[in-house]
């Protein structure tokens, strides 16, 4: 599975381009809605995870969450949200996610533990809800220069869903 | 979004229009929009009810806390140093500051931050400092910890009413009990609430949710989503259900009191206790031992409503239990009438092996909860609902489905039981036609016919 991480982040900057470019670019097929391209981002063995504003440890195979998708689980959630019959998301909410604080620490197996901050904006039906929060990512190479998810965990700042109500965008 | 002051306000005991004889049940919209009705309401219904606090379950040892609100206080909910839990309001007797600012812990004592005045977790009043600055006639008594006027438990489901008058909870409760004897009876170790609560706003009146949790017409055009993945999952496992809630046998229902149940056969896998291709063939053995283990203690039938029904609870006024593909408690407290504030919580056998548990938590994750598949939509149709209540036409909700047949889960009886005893609360009056939308259930017919017997 992964290695061990460096406990300091990597100071190369070559490397911590390239990571916030992927990151960066991630945003923006999310923003998009472009999610077949999204999906292609995940390994076929990825896992996409939410904890609770509650959460205890973190751990979903013991605590309750709000999301604990592989990756069956989320190409499901992709293929809801292109349908007309995902009505919170129908139609699309309109989103902005920026990213921050971007630290890459890569282990001694080839891949890259990264961690990021998040704040996303969602504005919908006369509303706006921001998620902010910070992301853990396990990003691997994919053979061809280019970068692919392993894992991804959002961990959200709030302490409960208000007013937001739901998380029905893929954070 | 801002909510009409609604030009003319039905009288109290007319908001809700009980035709019977013309198969009509209509709520007018105010019920669910009005300032002054939802003040009103704060008074006579949450004033005068039985209010879910907790589990059990999440008092693990003397001196373990949880804090939230119900019914708009501010509780503390204790396991005292002597093994009793408690409900206090989390509110200093001095000058009102809030004691208790951590959500959950354990405690020896607790301390107030603006004066250090001290509290055992019995509630007594310990001392702060200088207390020689009180005088010989001060009653040192009228500063303990105040409490709800009761607090009592059913099966490890605590309770609290404001109301001293209030019948016991076990009659409250009445045919409720009996479901959640189903809950509790799934394991003979009892169950536990797990970590990790779903906490989340809804932008719509608190009745709307209880409607919601009870009706099951909006299943199939609010839920496609979710079953069209079930379905695509179970294929794969190997299963050949058919994805779609099955109404062969299936009905919503008033059980009286307010209280209301949903059971539908469930064709699909439940982790207590019959076995689905979803749950990975390792799971079979302990799923089906534990079946057959219900047999022995409860009897076919008591086994069957255990193993093989869906269950929706509504306890009234607020509380919601799913028994479904996981086991979910819903807490759902009145913030403004166009708000609520959900709390969920998962619930498991406290026995449970860890692998089982992770399947369960799984499972709950694909319907039930603020991410999955499920919620969302039905958030989505409540606050829309809401944004409606601001035009005044038409004025009145229908809940007429199945005024003039035995229900079926489709039907509305069991929201209707819910707003009659709501209006007679609003009006202090008697509640009327409580039998309309009840039924009485053969259990032992439907299990044969479920499994195939002779009747």
């Amino acid at each position: 599975m992964s290695g061990s991480a460096a406990s300091e982040p990597s100071l190369d900057p070559a490397l911590q381009r390239r990571v916030e470019d992927f990151l960066y670019h991630e945003a923006e097929l999310l923003d998009a809605w472009r999610l077949d391209d999204w999906l292609a981002l995940l390994t076929a063995d990825v896992a996409y995870e939410i904890p609770s504003t509650d959460a205890d440890t973190g751990d979903l195979s013991r605590e309750l969450g709000f999301v604990h998708d592989d990756r069956e689980r989320v190409e499901a959630r992709v293929d809801r949200l292109k349908s007309r019959h995902a009505h919170r998301e129908f139609p699309w909410s309109r989103t902005r996610r920026l990213i921050a604080n971007v630290r890459v620490r890569p282990d001694d197996a080839g891949q890259l533990g990264v961690e990021a901050n998040f704040a996303i904006w969602r504005f919908r039906s006369d509303r706006s809800d921001t998620f902010v929060g910070r992301y853990e990512y396990r990003l691997v190479e994919d053979g061809d220069d280019g970068l692919l998810i392993a894992f991804k965990r959002a961990w959200l700042d709030l302490e409960r869903l208000h007013p937001h109500g739901t998380v029905s965008i893929l954070l | 979004m801002t909510t009409p002051a609604w030009p003319a306000l039905p009288a109290v005991d007319e908001l809700v229009v009980d035709e019977p004889e013309r198969h009509s049940f209509r709520v007018h919209r105010a019920a669910l929009s009005s300032q002054e009705l939802f003040e009103l309401e704060l008074e006579r219904v949450f004033g005068h009810c039985w209010l879910y606090v907790g589990h059990e379950s999440e008092l693990p040892d003397p001196g373990s806390f949880v804090r939230r609100r119900v019914g708009t206080r501010p509780v503390m909910f204790v396991r005292g140093q002597d093994g009793r839990p408690r409900v206090f309001f989390n509110v200093c007797p001095h000058r009102g500051a809030t004691i208790c600012r951590q959500d959950r812990g354990r405690t020896k004592s607790f301390q107030c931050f603006y004066h250090a005045w001290t509290f055992n977790t019995e509630g007594e009043f310990q001392g702060g400092p200088d207390m020689d600055g009180y005088g010989g006639e001060w009653d040192r008594s009228a500063v303990n910890l105040a409490a709800p006027a009761r607090t009592a438990s059913y099966r490890g489901f605590w309770f609290l009413s404001f109301d001293p008058e209030i019948e016991p909870l076990d009659e409250y409760l009445g045919p409720a009990r009996e479901y959640l004897d189903l809950v509790v009876d799934q394991s003979e170790s009892g169950i536990e609430v797990l970590p990790g609560s779903q906490r989340y706003t809804i932008h719509a009146n608190w009745k709307l949710l209880m409607e919601n949790s009870i009706d099951g017409y909006h299943a199939a055009p609010v839920h496609v989503t979710y079953f069209k993945y079930a379905g695509q999952v179970a294929r794969k496992a190997g299963g050949t259900q058919a994805a779609g809630p099955s109404n062969r046998y299936g009905f919503g229902r008033s059980l009286g009191g307010g209280h209301a149940a949903m059971d539908v056969r469930q064709s699909y896998g439940r982790p207590v206790a019959r076995w689905s291709p979803l749950f990975g063939e390792e799971a079979r053995e302990p799923i089906e031992r534990r079946r057959e283990r219900l047999r022995e203690l409860h009897g076919p039938t008591k086994a069957y409503r255990i193993s093989d029904v869906t269950t929706n609870l509504l306890v009234y006024p607020n509380l919601i239990i799913n028994n479904g593909v996981a086991l979910t408690i819903r807490k759902v407290d009145p913030v403004a009438p166009d708000r609520l504030e959900s709390t969920a919580w998962a619930a498991a056998p406290a026995d449970e092996s860890p692998e089982m548990r992770e399947r369960r938590l799984d499972s709950f994750l694909t319907f039930y909860g603020p991410g999955g598949f499920a919620t969302p939509d039905d958030v989505e149709a409540l606050e829309s609902c809401q944004e409606g209540y601001t035009c005044m036409e038409p004025g009145y909700s229908d809940v007429s489905r199945g005024m003039d047949r035995s229900p079926t889960y489709l039907d509305e009886g069991g929201l209707r039981g819910f707003w009659r005893t709501w209006q007679a609360q609003m009006a202090d009056s008697e509640p009327r036609n409580m039998e309309e939308g009840t039924a009485r259930v053969d259990w032992e017919a439907a299990r044969r016919d479920w499994e195939g017997e002779a009747p």
